[in-house]
């Protein structure tokens, strides 16, 4: 995939934390803090998978840079442009450019509407006239994601969970979008029907020239649809490289045990596969542990990783690691380390 | 006789619409210290059998026929009363949702120990250490305090590791776990997939996993039960279910998985259409509308229901197609189409 050197998206020392209150006066104890001070960029064309555990942050960093809630600190930057305070009427026409999908097929799309309505809605709040009217335009979209353009007046409960899916990404495509933001496409669905909504969002990227930001928690589907992919931990970026290295290399001791903790189909593997156990669970975010937030699950910690945090940094050709003893290190990127 | 066997299983569902045949003609059987995956999509039937099994539709309205001998007894025909005496100490179940299948008012304590002294007669005292004993068992910290805490007060992995003491507090000799990891994060999942192993091991109890992902039955299970429209589609050892499927449903199955252990494949191979509804189950083979080999079956697809037939060594198999056209289609076109990159 060519990877143009300007970012469509880009995303600085992001921050979003939420106030937790205690109280009549609504005083302000402490803050979870989901999303503390990260950085990426997203390239046109490419997709990029997010991957984490529960509580990590993905989920509201996609709503972060869709700007469905506004980040406590840092940037955001589409197309150049700054959208992190922007406001709601100024973003309104950037929201053609950006659409989001959701997990959960069945609480995203209003019961009371039809599907042509649901389709049709977003060319309706953008005031945008098509040439053949809106009703020719939403059918041609229907159709472009495997749907009967017929079923235009048809409500989502007569819907199964996959179609469901593909009137939610038939509505982000109404308007053409230039970057989607994909919240677990798939999570809520059949694995003979994961599969069919895979291979679409892979088609549509070909034919209309999407970006991708697609959050998951499944590695394999990560895997399997992204270009570059992004592990968080606690609200922060522990390492970001493309699929292949990040897969093939791990440099993150938390990156290496959530790969080791995925089961295998293949039964004669299950005895000798050697394994990474974790213990114990995520830490909350409403007190993570200080420095690196990894360091209380981590086999490799050591006394520096409660007191430093370890910065996001470039140890191979396009391969970010923020820890103190990455693995699978080259040599001389080891040395520079160590110097 | 096996410790467990189900003998053509059926629990059907009147309704306004019409009949529901959740679970239509299941038979299967399970030996103690052995694991049998069932493994299918939303609506095939897999939990309603679990439920079935124990005895959990009885006084409902379901319509339920066949037979289910557990260690010697029959439970289909039991009554109500007989099988609540053996849920607990002779079979328990793990639920998917530990958040709604444990009581919020009670502590995780209180609802072992009721749980313990239904089926002895011993003291609050002993129970309560008993509770404890078990929490410290599936590697729950401090299991001294956490007796006392509520169910909200235990994260996901945590309240999921209760819901295995809870089960397993009587020793049951039968344990169906439904889902048990599925609301899970990856290295909780791996956790408590270790406990279950380490725990069947040491109580030698029968376990039967129900799950949709093929990757957790593939680290657990001795045998497999495909199940898809209220029927078992096929059956047998986890090695001939991964290394020498013969259902077209299995391939698809497996096609549709992306998978860590191998070279990402540029494309899936998902299957076509969606899971039928049990209401309107397509006549003939149930999974005739979706599956690309439906016109090598003589005509037979949409008009007959195939047959369970044995291909070899207890693996069974239910599709019209010849067992020989099944072999070379999987070893010349399926498999090769899944191990490429």
């Amino acid at each position: 995939m060519t990877t143009p050197n300007e970012p469509l998206l880009s995303v600085q020392d992001l921050q979003k934390y939420f106030p937790v209150t205690k109280g009549l006066l609504k005083r302000q104890v402490g803050a979870v803090k989901a999303v503390d001070g990260i950085s990426f960029d997203v390239f046109k064309g490419e997709t990029l998978g997010v991957v984490g555990e529960s509580g990590c942050g993905k989920s509201t960093m996609g709503r972060l840079v869709t700007r469905l809630l506004e980040p406590t600190g840092g940037k955001v930057l589409f197309e150049g442009q700054d959208i992190t305070h922007m406001s709601q009427g100024r973003l309104r026409p950037l929201r053609r450019d950006m659409q989001m999908i959701f997990q959960d097929p069945f609480s995203s799309l209003n019961p009371r509407h039809t599907v042509g309505a649901i389709v049709g809605a977003p060319f309706r709040i953008q005031g945008i006239k098509t040439e053949h009217g809106t009703k020719k335009a939403v059918q041609d979209i229907l159709e472009l994601v495997g749907l009967n353009p017929e079923h235009y007046n048809r409500y989502p409960h007569e819907f199964s969970g996959g179609q469901r899916q593909r009137i939610g990404i038939a509505r982000t495509l109404a308007l053409k979008p230039k970057m989607i933001i994909a919240d677990e496409p798939v999570s809520a669905l059949d694995v003979s029907i994961q599969a069919q909504v895979v291979n679409l969002l892979e088609d549509l990227q070909n034919e209309l020239d999407l970006t991708y930001v697609v959050i998951a928690h499944d590695l394999s589907v990560v895997r399997h649809i992204s270009d570059r992919v992004a592990v968080m931990y606690l609200g922060k970026l522990v390492e970001l490289a493309d699929r292949k290295d990040l897969y093939e290399s791990p440099m993150h001791p938390y990156t290496n045990a959530l790969m080791s903790a995925v089961p295998i189909p293949d039964p004669a593997r299950r005895n000798d596969r050697e394994r990474i156990r974790l213990q114990g669970d995520v830490p909350s975010p409403l007190s993570p542990p200080p420095a690196c937030r990894f360091h209380t699950r981590c086999w490799k910690a050591q006394a520096i990783c409660k007191v430093e945090e370890p910065p996001l940094v470039e140890l191979a050709t396009r391969h970010q690691v923020a820890c103190h003893f990455p693995e699978n290190v080259p040599q001389e990127a080891a040395e520079a380390v160590s110097a | 006789m096996s410790f467990l066997e189900l003998k053509d299983l059926k629990i059907h569902f009147p309704t306004d619409d019409g009949l529901v045949k959740s679970v239509d003609g299941l038979t299967f059987s399970l030996e103690r210290g052995s694991t049998l995956g069932i493994v299918g999509e939303s609506g095939s039937g897999k939990s309603v059998t679990s439920l079935g099994i124990l005895g959990l539709h009885k006084g409902g309205h379901a319509r339920i026929s066949g037979e289910i001998w557990l260690d010697g007894e029959e439970l289909v025909s039991a009554s109500q009363e007989h099988v609540r005496g053996l849920r607990g100490k002779k079979m328990a179940m793990i639920f998917q949702d530990p958040l709604s299948a444990m009581h919020p008012y009670y502590t995780v304590g209180d609802q072992i120990v009721e749980a313990y002294r239904i089926h002895h007669s011993v003291s609050k005292k002993v129970a309560r250490k008993h509770a404890i004993d078990m929490l410290g068992r599936v590697g729950i910290p401090e299991p001294g305090r956490r007796v006392d805490a509520y169910p909200h007060e235990f994260s996901g992995g945590m309240r999921q590791r209760a819901m295995i003491a809870m089960a397993l507090s009587c020793d049951p000799e039968l344990l169906i776990a439904d889902e048990p990891t599925t609301a899970l994060d990856v290295t909780v999942q791996a956790q408590i997939l270790d406990l279950m192993r380490d725990l069947q091991r040491e109580f030698n109890s029968a376990l039967i996993i129900i799950t949709h992902d093929l990757g957790v039955v593939a680290e657990l299970s001795d045998d497999i039960l495909v199940m898809y429209g209220g029927k078992c589609i096929e059956y047998g050892a986890a090695e001939d279910i991964f290394y020498r499927p013969e259902h077209p449903y299995t391939w698809g199955l497996l096609g549709s998985m992306p998978r860590l252990d191998r070279e990402r494949t540029e494309r899936l191979m998902p299957i076509k259409g969606s899971p039928p509804s049990l209401i309107n189950i397509p006549p003939g083979c149930a999974f005739h509308p979706r599956c690309p080999y439906s016109d090598r079956t003589q005509g037979k697809a949409d008009t007959e229901v195939p047959a369970l037939l044995e291909t070899e060594g207890g693996h069974l198999v239910r599709c019209h197609m010849p067992r020989e056209e099944r072999r070379s289609l999987w070893e010349n076109e399926i498999k090769p189409m899944l191990e490429t990159t």
